[in-house]
């Protein structure tokens, strides 16, 4: 196991030969992550790890592809869709064009989701999804719209525990044990590459996501997000996060209401 | 930018269980006392959902105060924490919970083995670890991290378990501090001081 010395010579070391600011990070959720490349890779030990980490930009891109967690699914936490199904998208419907932006979208599948809930809405013509990540590699999975078919079966239940009435396997082709999601979905879809820890607002939003990020920050980061999604959402808009994610002690707390028992907060100042 | 370590200063006590283990728990929460000593944490594999039922079922049996478990929650002795479903429940150094949504270790998350070897890197031979009945090896590696750290190993006795298989392997692997069965365990850990 990586010590905590050596975890920090590792951030330091990152930030001095690449730039890149993993100082924010939550230490041990981090220190798991490096002990588990270390082991996938076959390293002797965390000597050689961070030597090539140093030195070689290929390894280091795939460091940062495997350190972030890319654990998602369609429509997770269904009672979550459930709410911006039927007491947020009315709502945002009014509007005559709606902005989403999905921070830290990871493989996308988060996004394929509210794109069903919009199409459903018929709202999907005047959306924009914006999703980003820091990690390039995930984002090309993104954009094919093509998830393993073993996982289709519990993304059909989360679908319909979200209130869908439609038969699911309509919005996919399967195929090879995959399943592609039809472009009909992701023609509204804009993917780009992001990082929370060091780069700025780039649009102004109506609903944005940030579901189980933050997790993997400590508090300061958090706080850096946070406002930077405040400077990204539009008056009225909504910011939603993970189920075990808050705004609470955080400054932006007190232009925010939250909706319902909800993680969803709506900006009201 | 080494952050300052705050030593961390009191007893954490975990609880990990899988089939067979809530039952254990029915039995020994009613009759335990203040832990203003300790952190009591538990870590059930439960079914992937939303809701909150254990954490409602475990404060029903208990007189302690069970503190909700969100990303960052401060963990303080006197308290009972559940893992909450879906996540694994990591130990920050500076007397903080955070979670995690990475793959599934051991089929599980929460995984039991996830939990104790973070702990155990945090609070040495400050912790206990204790693993309850469960069809399932989940637990067996986190208890060996355990006792490299110098904390206690507590495994339930697999004659006493609903499902001998998780103490049971656990056994097989560790030289534990105790062997317990349910009335020895309730009295164990309300000896902790």
């Amino acid at each position: 196991m990586v010590n905590d010395r050596q975890l920090e010579v590792l951030i330091n070391d990152v930030y001095e030969y690449h730039g890149f600011d993993f100082s924010g990070y939550s230490r041990a959720s981090l220190k798991r992550r490096v002990d588990r490349l270390i082991q996938l890779d076959n390293f002797a030990d965390f000597t050689a790890f961070l030597s090539k980490v140093r030195t070689d930009g290929t390894y280091f891109k795939h460091m940062v592809e495997e350190i972030t967690v890319n654990v998602t699914e369609m429509f997770r936490d269904p009672h979550f869709y459930k709410v911006l199904r039927e007491d947020i998208l009315p709502l945002l419907a009014t509007k005559p064009f709606i902005r989403f932006w999905h921070a830290g979208c990871s493989t996308g599948e988060e996004v394929y989701s509210m794109a069903i809930l919009l199409k459903e809405a018929n709202l999907l013509h005047k959306s924009l999804l914006y999703a980003t990540d820091i990690n390039p590699l995930v984002l090309d999975t993104a954009k094919k719209g093509i998830f393993p078919l073993r996982m289709i079966k519990s993304y059909s239940e989360n679908y319909m525990a979200s209130g869908g009435k439609k038969d699911f396997s309509h919005y996919y082709t399967a195929n090879y044990g995959l399943a592609k999601f039809g472009e009909d979905l992701s023609e509204k879809m804009v993917f780009s590459i992001h990082n929370l820890v060091s780069d700025g607002s780039f649009n102004e939003f109506d609903l944005i996501l940030c579901r189980n990020v933050l997790i993997y920050f400590d508090k300061d980061l958090q706080e850096r997000a946070l406002q930077l999604f405040d400077d990204s959402l539009s008056k009225l808009g909504y910011l939603a996060l993970g189920t075990k994610e808050t705004i609470k002690f955080s400054s932006i707390q007190d232009r925010y209401e939250q909706v319902q028992k909800e993680k969803i907060w709506k900006k009201t100042k | 930018m080494e952050k300052n370590k705050i030593s961390s200063s009191f007893k954490v006590v975990i609880i990990g269980g899988s089939a067979g283990s809530l039952e254990v728990l029915m039995k020994v929460l009613p009759r335990l006392n203040r832990i203003s000593a300790f952190a009591l944490v538990i870590v059930l594999h439960r079914k992937n959902s939303e809701d909150s039922t254990l954490e409602d079922l475990i404060a029903l049996k208990t007189t302690i105060p069970v503190k909700e478990v969100e990303d960052k929650t401060a963990f303080l002795p006197g308290f009972i924490y559940v893992a909450p479903s879906d996540y694994h429940l990591l130990f920050e150094s500076h007397n903080q919970l955070s979670l995690d949504t990475s793959e599934k270790v051991n089929y599980s998350r929460p995984s039991i083995d996830v939990s104790f070897e973070s702990a155990a890197e945090v609070y040495g031979p400050l912790l206990t670890g204790i693993l309850l009945s469960g069809a399932n090896s989940d637990g067996t590696h986190g208890l060996q991290v355990i006792k490299q750290q110098s904390g206690t190993v507590v495994i339930q006795h697999p004659d006493s378990a609903e499902m001998p298989y998780m103490p049971r392997v656990a056994l097989e692997n560790n030289s534990p501090d105790f062997v317990l069965n349910v009335e020895e365990l309730l009295g164990y850990i309300n000896s902790i001081e």
